[in-house]
């Protein structure tokens, strides 16, 4: 049995932020345990710019973002594994992992950081019918055989979801040699950036239909081609409205599931909005000691607000190891996502635990102008905040000061929403 | 020349190869795919039915009730997953309470046993998220679930081993008579043989009638299903099926063999023997049905739906024997389901026809037992840890949602009659059949393919023909 004090799983920017998090908070003990071959997670195979800008103030590729950790996580010491899969993690913290040279490892953890980060959903998920050819890919998919690989995985491809790797899998393509010939997003917005549809659809001259999805796939061996049709307000398809778009490729795009196989066999709690766990201020889960962070917590559009979440993270987890988390003398408040906010990241806010000043994120479930976010204490309300545009592919966030929380006699519950004024 | 060419890789003809391969016999079997088990065989509920639905005295019945009982001894011989986890009839209309009982008589005329009717409470207590309408059930303790796939994978392999020869990517064209023998044209050129098994699924109707004066017809009947991540394991243990009536037919909520739910198939006559394509009406269809055996089924674990063809023969019965008017042409047509559970039983079938027409001698080196490919899931941490210290690519994890190593597809490629595409690969070792389907794995799947059959990467296929996966390399034009 190896002992360390913090075992992470995952050496992608959650994992590499939280490692070097704790370092700095003085735990010496860390191990990072990483399934691919190399540090950095799914950064290495997004070669486009526009990384760091919030974190280094500079635009970085995704590569370059994820060297500046991997430099300082190897500055700090700090011990990991490559190519090494976590296969169970037991309620005493011991962690199973395995490696071709090490073979079936048991590892014991003070804490251990979750930072799996997420899978795509699939054709199969979705339900597209049609029939089941060789051209399917998910973006990500396609991402890493382009910019890793150096294969071109279709020459006319339509794709489904506008999320930011479908976009930014549009620019890349074309690039490549492709034609991509339409972007189809089944919600009336998209849910990307709006810098990468205006980067990645608009400068190329892709067209984005807005309500529409693939409602047949053809081809038997490779794909040959897909029918597209317009959906109505309960998104389902509008007889009449389908187009046929000769294609060999259909890259799709709808969406991110974190990975939270581990955390379920650990029993922990989950938030069924995110599918992640359910945290504390602290980022910890339900299982004591088992701290979450990055797109395993919850799905988020910019690396730099994992980067954030997860030194936090990993701070928290050091204080936990070295037993300095704050006092217990105030109990856990929960906040509640009402009024259009779907989810806030934490679940609850601990007064006596938390910061200065705590930032929640959150989302929202729909497009939303000119209207008001509130943060409420009980029924005071502290925040109200004008905003021109909310979107569901925008995170949003609120920093809570612990005076105000402190402030509140008889503290119960925290409330975000919003407000039309 | 051979002796016996048999014609369809499926699970038919696999098993008739693999009784035939206990004879001294000039074995081929050709395949119009690129691996076995590619048509009907690889899309169906992938159940071992107990037998009371075939009508009492028909072949049907007869082939299943015998095909249940010998699957447990052949799938330990071929080291093929089966479990007996029983099957459920669910009656939920009282009025349709006289159905479930001819259900049961016929069952007891067929020779199924242990079958009992059994009330609300009992069926409550073996599937909890049992309707609320249901009223009773017909529990069938012998039917199993096993994997389709493994079965044909296994029955192909024991025979090439015992000497049968696979030719792949052949598509019989036509017949001639030669001398003694039957010419079978193909894509890949003539085939001589004494004899011919018509093997050929929802085309066996088109080969037979290219020989025969007495025509079949069989109609590609699609059944569409959805497939539940293994996360939804345990939402239902038993096979459930409803009870058809005048409220229609149902379809069945089953676990797989390896801890998924499996819900279908529907019911649709097509014209196109390649119709597999599934249907947004199918899905919903289903989907609504399977809700009226059970409640809160987590369709959000969905993680694929596929179709697969049954080859419906007009009278609803399994055509197997010379065909009068071709002599040495062997019919063993029409296998819909039960033919998955019948399969073992149509393979010797179709082995008696030939011995008594032939009297061949017994293969002195037949060896009945296969070894499947090793899961190291199914070792203890002890034995997996030194299977990884001889061999550490079965450390190397590839397949991270069904936990599949690299060792596992290497075997698989490697093996008798290996993995030439993805599906291949998938089917044998379940690598890209989790709930990211194949999004992490994949480009690791084709490198490895790619590297142990020394081919480029831009040769990879999904599933053989034209179905490369990838175009070309990047701004090659």
């Amino acid at each position: 049995m190896q002992n360390y004090d913090i075992v992470i799983v995952g050496g992608g920017p959650a994992g590499l932020a939280a490692a070097i998090a704790a370092k700095e908070h003085g735990v010496e003990s860390i191990l990072v345990l990483e399934r691919d071959q190399e540090l950095g997670g799914i950064l290495n195979q997004c070669i486009h710019n526009g990384f760091g800008l919030h974190t280094f103030e500079e635009e970085l590729t995704g590569p370059e973002y994820a060297a500046r950790f991997i430099e300082r996580l190897l500055e700090a010491g700090i011990s990991y594994k490559l190519n090494t899969m976590v296969l169970e993690i037991s309620a005493q913290k011991v962690v199973t992992a395995m490696n071709r040279t090490e073979g079936i490892m048991q590892i014991s953890a003070q804490a251990v950081i979750l930072a799996m980060g997420c899978r795509e959903r699939s054709r199969g998920a979705l339900n597209i019918p049609g029939f089941r050819p060789a051209g399917i890919y998910s973006a990500g998919t396609a991402q890493r055989l382009v910019n890793m690989e150096g294969y071109l995985p279709g020459r006319r491809a339509v794709i489904l979801g506008s999320g930011d790797i479908g976009l930014i899998m549009a620019r890349r393509m074309t690039l490549e040699g492709a034609k991509v010939q339409v972007v189809a997003e089944l919600l009336p917005y998209s849910g990307g950036l709006k810098r990468n549809i205006v980067q990645c659809l608009d400068d190329f001259g892709i067209p984005l239909k807005l309500s529409h999805t693939v409602v047949n796939i053809h081809g038997r061996k490779r794909v040959e081609g897909v029918t597209i049709a317009r959906v109505d307000d309960n998104r389902k398809p509008v007889p009449g409205t389908e187009e046929y778009y000769e294609c060999d490729t259909l890259l799709l795009s709808c969406g991110l599931i974190p990975e939270n196989e581990l955390s379920k066999g650990l029993g922990i709690e989950m938030n069924p909005v995110t599918s992640g766990p359910k945290v504390n201020e602290s980022f910890q889960t339900s299982a004591e000691g088992v701290f979450a962070c990055g797109n395993v917590l919850h799905v988020h559009d910019l690396v730099d607000f994992v980067s954030r979440e997860a030194q936090a993270a990993g701070k928290y987890a050091a204080l936990y190891v070295k037993n300095q988390a704050g006092h217990e003398e105030f109990g856990d408040i929960p906040v509640a996502a009402e009024q259009g906010v779907r989810y806030t990241v934490p679940n609850t806010v601990n007064p006596g635990r938390m910061e200065e000043a705590l930032t929640l994120r959150f989302r929202v479930g729909d497009v939303y102008k000119n209207c008001y976010v509130a943060v409420y204490l009980n029924d005071q309300r502290i925040c109200h905040r004008k905003k021109q545009v909310l979107a569901p592919g925008e995170m949003e966030e609120v920093v809570l000061k612990k005076e105000e929380l402190h402030a509140v006699a008889d503290l119960t519950q925290i409330t975000v929403k919003l407000e039309e004024d | 020349m051979y002796d016996v060419v048999i014609i369809g890789a499926g699970v038919s003809g696999c098993a008739a190869a693999r009784e035939l391969s206990r004879y001294q016999l000039n074995i081929c079997v050709i395949e119009k795919e690129e691996d076995v088990c590619c048509g009907t065989s690889k899309a169906n509920s992938a159940i071992v039915h107990a037998g009371f639905d075939a009508p009492g005295g028909s072949l049907m019945a007869k082939l299943n009730v015998e095909g249940n009982e010998r699957m447990e001894e052949l799938s330990k011989e071929l080291d093929v997953p089966f479990r007996r986890n029983g099957s459920l009839v669910v009656c939920l209309h009282e009025e349709e309470l006289p159905g479930l009982k001819t259900l049961y008589e016929r069952g007891l005329k067929n020779g199924v046993r242990n079958l009992r009717i059994i009330d609300r409470e009992e069926l409550k207590e073996l599937e909890p998220n049992i309707s609320d309408d249901a009223v009773a059930a017909l529990y069938a303790p012998t039917a199993g679930i096993i994997c389709p796939f493994a079965l044909n994978l296994a029955l192909a392999e024991n025979a090439a081993v015992n000497g049968v020869e696979f030719w792949f990517d052949t598509e019989v064209t036509g017949f001639g008579r030669g001398e003694g023998c039957w010419n079978i044209h193909t894509s890949q050129g003539e085939f001589k043989s004494r004899y011919v098994v018509n093997a050929a699924g929802v085309y066996a109707d088109l080969l037979h009638n290219m020989v025969s004066g007495r025509k079949l017809h069989i109609t590609p009947r699609r059944g569409e299903y959805c497939l539940l991540d293994r996360s939804a394991a345990g939402f239902v243990t038993h096979t459930m099926f409803q009870l058809p009536g005048k409220y229609g037919k149902g379809v069945l909520v089953t676990p797989t063999v390896h801890g998924n739910i499996l819900i279908g198939p529907t019911a649709e006559d097509l014209e196109d023997r390649e119709g597999t394509n599934t249907t947004q009406a199918g899905i919903q269809e289903l989907m609504k049905k399977a809700e009226a055996t059970v409640k809160g089924i987590p369709f959000h674990e969905v993680i694929t739906s596929f179709a697969g063809l049954r080859a419906h023969e007009d009278g609803h019965e399994f055509c197997i024997g010379e065909v009068e008017d071709a002599p040495g042409f062997i019919d063993c047509a029409g296998i819909e389901s039960p033919g998955l559970t019948a399969s073992p039983v149509i393979g010797s079938m179709v082995a008696d026809i030939i011995y008594r027409l032939e009297q061949p001698r017994l293969n002195p080196d037949f060896t009945g037992s296969r070894k499947g490919i090793l899961d190291p899931k199914t070792l203890s941490t002890e034995e997996h840890a030194a299977l990884i210290r001889t061999n550490p690519a079965y450390g190397n994890i590839v397949c991270r949602c069904e936990m599949i190593t690299e060792g596992e597809i290497l075997d698989a490629v490697n093996r008798p009659l290996g993995a030439k595409s993805l599906d291949g690969v998938k089917r044998r070792t379940r690598a890209g059949m989790g709930r990211c389907q194949g999004g992490f794995c994949s480009p690791k799947v084709m490198e490895l393919l790619a590297g142990e059959r020394n081919i480029k990467i831009s040769e990879i296929t999904k599933s053989g023909g034209a179905s490369q996966m990838i175009a070309g390399i990047n701004k090659d034009r």
